[in-house]
């Protein structure tokens, strides 16, 4: 009919850009991407790795939790789980993810401040006190002693009679990111990867049903990368970690199907569904083409996230929950398995109960009421997702291209390279919303003056803990047998002075003979001494 | 402020940022080295987990006209206090410590008391944290 206008095409440069800076059309259509009829749960698992999504199995939701003492944080515990949280986070103190004990000196101003403090199998018995570990799952956010704590974890199951075939959850175990983001390391980069390998070889066959690694871009991306580096950060370490796995052996098919993925999920809705697609269909790609790997099961990108971290604001904090329910919707649509939100008050200090019980609340309003778990991949077939999932998985090629040019993981991290990526990155960010060219609500725009933290429901941790704690500590190694620990930590040593021994058993006895963390620590820096930290700019 | 004046603000100082405790969080400190070092500051960059001690040391071996902390773990208070004490036991009372991260308001009267000079959180601008440093040490 005369009159209307000629249909036009929609401009095909919009100048519009994600966070990542990946170009999005201002109206995307069909011939912006490539057709991808997989559905859910077929490779290349770009719609999800389940057919039927959420229906069969909703997310985890696992809040991170853990301060003080063990008894402190077992009260925590069976508080969150009263409140239907399936699944729990272990949050540990400094001294036990760097491997001293509570009596050290550097170790004394950060005993039960961030996390609990778990010195000795002591300790990790009466965390679990009252808690079913054949049912609960139970994630352990550590690394550079993540052996250790596992080995203790392990021996604590013997302890209560849990058969170690029946235990599930999680230990982060991902020292690369260490050294680039969150600085727990402890080790030289060679003999931290030969420990991964190690537990993670021991629990394919000793706990089937425990992921021995959680491989994390999370904390990259909350030091400053981009979401596209995020990934293929992640995805470069993944890949890291299977070469040693293989050097030592292990048949790539079996342990790729416990190897599973930890990100972060941040403002930008459809950066953050679109990452998630296109990292999961890289992994199986990847996996597959370079490797060989055909069994499906193993090619599937089994992923938990945290919403919130450094996109959460100090000013104005109670904007944050709503930011932690947007975020939980982009995790939702990007098909996580393990969902934490974190507390609105997570910017300025350990959640209060209420803070934590409102970021639980968030989420299962998302899942109980929102409907958007029913239909699977809703997102999928969008012109505007699927363009976006393209385009990131090509710019996460070219950034994973750049790691392989330089040489690799291992060496970027020793020179320090990838260290002084991110910190220019976090600059540039900062830069960014000091000049408004990112708004963040609150804090460069509809900021209020003389706005303070809100008061009256600080959280504390107990001033005592830390005295309890280094009472607790010396009862333990007045009352053990201390010739059996020397004769089991002198095994260690000895195990550790030879390449190829697996040295988790070694570990599970020394757990058992209630050995503590720091002298486990002691033991493996013999013959391998301390990360030289590179410190350029 | 205008740019020129913000890339000379801290032109011939020298201000190191230590990392003390364990806490491995070191984003903020690097920001703010490479903040000051954009405005014209020598900034030397300790790493990570460094005892007050070591953190006091370098400070004078290397002459500098400022110590930064950065702590984000909670434990402020102590790691504060200690390297106040060990600045003034080698003789360098002189030099004055900043703190930066996750620092409640409720706790800054004390820290001031414990002689920092400034406290800086993350969602200051950069600019705001260079010229408050250059007025601080003028």
């Amino acid at each position: 009919m005369s009159g209307l206008p000629a249909r036009t095409s929609p401009p095909e440069v919009s100048g519009l850009r994600t966070p990542s800076g990946v170009e999005i059309p201002l109206v995307a259509t069909a011939r912006n991407h490539k057709p991808d009829d997989s559905l859910p749960g077929e490779y290349p698992f770009t719609r999800g790795i389940f057919p039927d999504g959420f229906n069969g199995r909703l997310w985890t939701m696992r809040q991170y939790a853990g301060f003080g003492s063990a008894e402190d944080s077992n009260q925590r515990y069976k508080f969150l789980l009263e409140q239907g949280q399936t699944g729990l986070s272990v949050a540990l103190d400094l001294p036990t993810q760097c491997g001293y004990d509570p009596i050290d000196p550097i170790a004394r101003p950060e005993v039960g401040k961030v996390g609990v403090s778990l010195s000795t199998l002591s300790e990790m018995e009466i965390l679990f006190d009252g808690i079913d570990l054949s049912k609960i799952s139970t994630s352990f956010t550590i690394n550079g002693t993540a052996a250790i704590i596992y080995a203790m974890y392990v021996a604590c199951a013997d302890k209560k009679n849990v058969a170690r075939e029946k235990l599930t959850g999680t230990i982060q175990n991902d020292i690369l990111k260490e050294y680039v983001a969150r600085g727990t390391w402890i080790f030289p980069v060679r003999p931290s990867m030969r420990l991964i390998a190690d537990s993670i070889l021991y629990a394919n066959d000793v706990t089937p049903r425990f992921n021995p690694i959680s491989i994390a871009g999370a904390h990259v991306r909350d030091a400053g990368s981009t979401a596209v580096e995020e990934m293929a950060y992640t995805l470069a370490n993944g890949f890291a970690y299977v070469d040693e796995l293989i050097s030592r052996g292990g048949d790539v098919a079996k342990f790729a199907k416990r190897l599973s993925f930890f990100f972060y999920v941040h403002m930008d809705f459809f950066e953050e569904v679109c990452k998630f697609r296109a990292g999961r269909r890289l992994w199986a790609k990847l996996l597959r083409e370079r490797y060989g790997v055909i069994d499906e099961k193993a090619l599937m990108f089994r992923f938990g996230v945290v919403c919130g971290g450094s996109s959460l604001t100090a000013a104005q904090p109670y904007n944050n929950v709503m930011r932690v329910a947007i975020e939980t919707m982009a995790a939702v649509m990007g098909g996580a398995q393990s969902i934490f939100t974190a507390a609105y008050d997570e910017a300025f200090q350990i959640p209060t109960e209420f803070a934590a019980e409102l970021a639980l609340r968030t989420q299962q309003v998302v899942a109980f009421e929102s409907g958007i778990a029913k239909s699977v991949d809703p997102l999928g077939g969008s012109h505007l997702v699927e363009t976006l999932t393209d385009r990131m998985e090509d710019e996460m090629r070219r950034v994973m291209n750049e790691i392989d040019a330089y040489g690799g993981v291992v060496k970027a991290i020793e020179d320090g390279w990838m260290q002084a990526k991110i910190a220019e990155r976090a600059h540039e960010r900062k830069k960014k919303v000091d000049s408004r060219e990112t708004i963040v609500v609150g804090v460069n725009a509809f900021e209020r003056s003389g706005e303070g933290v809100p008061s009256g429901e600080m959280f504390k941790v107990d001033p005592t803990a830390a005295r309890r704690v280094v009472e607790k500590f010396e009862a333990v190694r007045a009352s053990r047998d201390n010739a059996a620990v020397e004769r089991e930590l002198a095994r260690l040593s000895d195990a550790a002075a030879k390449d190829r021994e697996n040295l988790m058993p070694y570990l599970v006895d020394c757990a058992h003979a209630y050995a503590t963390v720091g002298e486990m620590v002691e033991r493996l820096k013999g013959p391998w001494g301390n990360f030289e930290e590179p410190v350029g700019l | 402020m205008s740019e020129q004046a913000k890339t000379h603000a801290l032109k011939g100082k020298r201000i190191l940022i230590a990392k003390p405790g364990l806490d491995g969080h070191d984003v903020g400190a690097k920001v703010i080295a490479l903040a000051l070092r954009d405005a014209g500051a020598e900034v030397i960059y300790t790493g990570l987990r460094k005892t007050p001690d070591y953190i006091a040391r370098i400070a004078v071996d290397e002459d500098v006209d400022a110590v930064g902390l950065s702590v984000l773990s909670g434990s402020h208070r102590d790691l504060v206090q200690q390297t106040r004490e060990s600045l003034d036991a080698i003789e360098a009372a002189d030099i004055p410590i900043f703190l930066g991260g996750t620092i409640p308001a409720e706790d800054w009267p004390d820290l001031f008391a414990l002689g920092v000079k400034k406290i800086y959180t993350s969602e200051m601008p950069l600019a705001d944290v260079v010229a408050s440093i250059a007025e601080t040490l003028k």
